[in-house]
């Protein structure tokens, strides 16, 4: 897209939100701080009509093609119910998968002709390729809002906690479904992704250097082999630990529940106790602005961050 | 002789390692050629003695990832690596390079226990960012490393 900033801070102005399962379910505090702090910011956000599910990871290894059908209609109804031409998604499962769909209705005929026939039997338009963008969070903070009018907000900050980003697999591979990112100049980084890292630091953390932003946390096999992504997210939690790290912050719901959850298995099952918190990057943003821990659902984390918020002067 | 992923996920625990941050990032560089090369054989293949950016390990890891996107999790990780042992190397020049050398220790057991658990569960990986669907077979257009 060649639009300049301006324009895309006026695109992202008003989005369809896409919350998808994980954030009216388990991530439930991602969903209240990513509301609230684009309420804060005067963003506005309407949830896509009657949004399904974007076929998660468990239809797309059954069928690809439904799973492009599952996302294709979110988009469709973004554009065709509310109207709009961005839908932001916060999880970065769904996000992923919109931007899979539309790479492959873009690019598969057999998607392209499978979401037509579908949509078709289900009485609603079809998605055509390059209908609407699909965003994450971060670009619709960072593009839509900008990170100098951010820094007007901050009040108090994070007063230097010490945070490592971690952004997950799904945020940036594979690499063909997001031709947008890895462009240089102000683009996302595929290998070293920093949109993150770029509004915590407006916002006054201090981010260590973190080498496995996007190391795999065995995400999807927590049930079928639980001790292998305990081990991965130990591995993940140490790392953080080792370089410094306060708080990992995070943007993707899977990644922050297998962050949580496998920091007391690790406990429990191999005696390894590690003690930074997990927090959603949207919550960070919310309180360097002020605002407080509940309003952003802190209290609802299983990570139990407050104590050392409190002690920062944060909360 | 290249040791067994068990092995080495023992010898990152056991807390043995060279003295100097240099020839303990070697050692960590060693250990992740060494778990590649056990994938690699592990799918009919010969780990390549080639090099890419001066790095064995970068270019085992490309040998690895062919026909397999899943695998490709673990690129960052490898290069992560790579990049830890190029900072001890100019830090050991100032007698630093203890803290850098720690963190590569860990990235290192990262690529162990996600290529040991591949190894286990070939879904590992393939169910989030690889997109790619169960019945999908690998892709066609490059060798399968040369089953």
């Amino acid at each position: 897209m060649t639009d300049t900033i301006d324009d895309r801070k006026q695109r992202y102005k008003k989005v369809a939100y896409y919350p998808g399962c994980a954030l009216e379910g388990s991530a439930q505090p991602y969903d209240i701080s990513t509301r609230a702090v684009g309420k804060h910011l005067g963003l506005q956000l309407e949830d896509v009509k009657d949004w399904n599910c974007c076929g998660a990871m468990e239809v797309k290894n059954v069928d690809p093609e439904i799973q492009t059908y599952l996302s294709s209609r979110v988009m469709s109804q973004a554009k065709n119910k509310n109207g709009t031409d961005v839908v932001m998604a916060p999880c970065n499962g769904c996000y992923h998968n919109l931007k899979k769909a539309e790479y492959d209705i873009a690019n598969k005929p057999k998607s392209k002709e499978t979401v037509e026939k579908i949509s078709a039997k289900a009485g609603h338009e079809a998605y055509h390729e390059g209908e609407v963008e699909t965003i994450h969070a971060l670009d619709w903070i960072k593009w839509g809002y900008g990170e100098e009018e951010l820094r007007a907000k901050i009040k108090g900050g994070l007063k230097g906690l010490k945070v490592a980003n971690y952004y997950g697999c799904m945020y940036t591979r594979p690499r063909h479904i997001f031709p947008e990112k890895g462009l240089g100049g102000d683009s996302e980084s595929l290998t070293k992704p920093h949109y993150m890292d770029d509004l915590l630091a407006v916002a006054g953390a201090e981010n260590v250097d973190f080498p496995l932003k996007t190391a795999c946390c065995g995400g999807a096999h927590s049930l079928s082999d639980s001790d292998m992504s305990t081990k991965l997210v130990l591995n993940i939690l140490e790392a953080a630990e080792a370089a410094g790290a306060e708080v990992i912050a995070t943007e993707c719901p899977t990644c922050h529940s297998g962050l949580e959850m496998h920091q007391i298995r690790a406990l429990k099952r191999l005696s390894k106790d590690t003690n930074v918190k997990v927090v959603y990057f949207t919550q960070l943003l919310g309180l360097a602005m002020g605002m407080s821990p509940r309003k952003l659902g802190i209290h609802a984390n299983v990570s139990k961050s407050i104590p050392l918020l409190k002690e920062r002067g944060i909360a | 002789m290249t040791r067994t992923i068990a092995q080495i996920e023992e010898w990152l625990e056991s807390g043995t390692r060279a003295a100097d941050p240099l020839d303990h990032a070697g050692e960590l560089v060693k250990a992740g050629e060494e778990v590649l090369e056990n994938w690699i054989v592990a799918h009919g293949g010969t780990p390549t003695e080639e090099t890419r950016e001066n790095f064995r390990l970068l270019a085992l890891h490309r040998q690895g990832a062919r026909g397999d996107p899943s695998f490709n999790a673990c690129r960052e990780t490898c290069r992560e690596i790579a990049y830890h042992y190029n900072l001890v190397k100019l830090e050991a020049a100032e007698d630093r390079g203890q803290d850098t050398v720690a963190m590569m220790r860990l990235v290192t057991k990262h690529l162990v226990l996600f290529i040991g658990g591949k190894l286990k569960e070939a879904g590992l990986g393939d169910f989030c960012c690889s997109s790619r669907s169960l019945r999908s077979k690998p892709d066609r257009k490059v060798d399968y490393l040369g089953v």
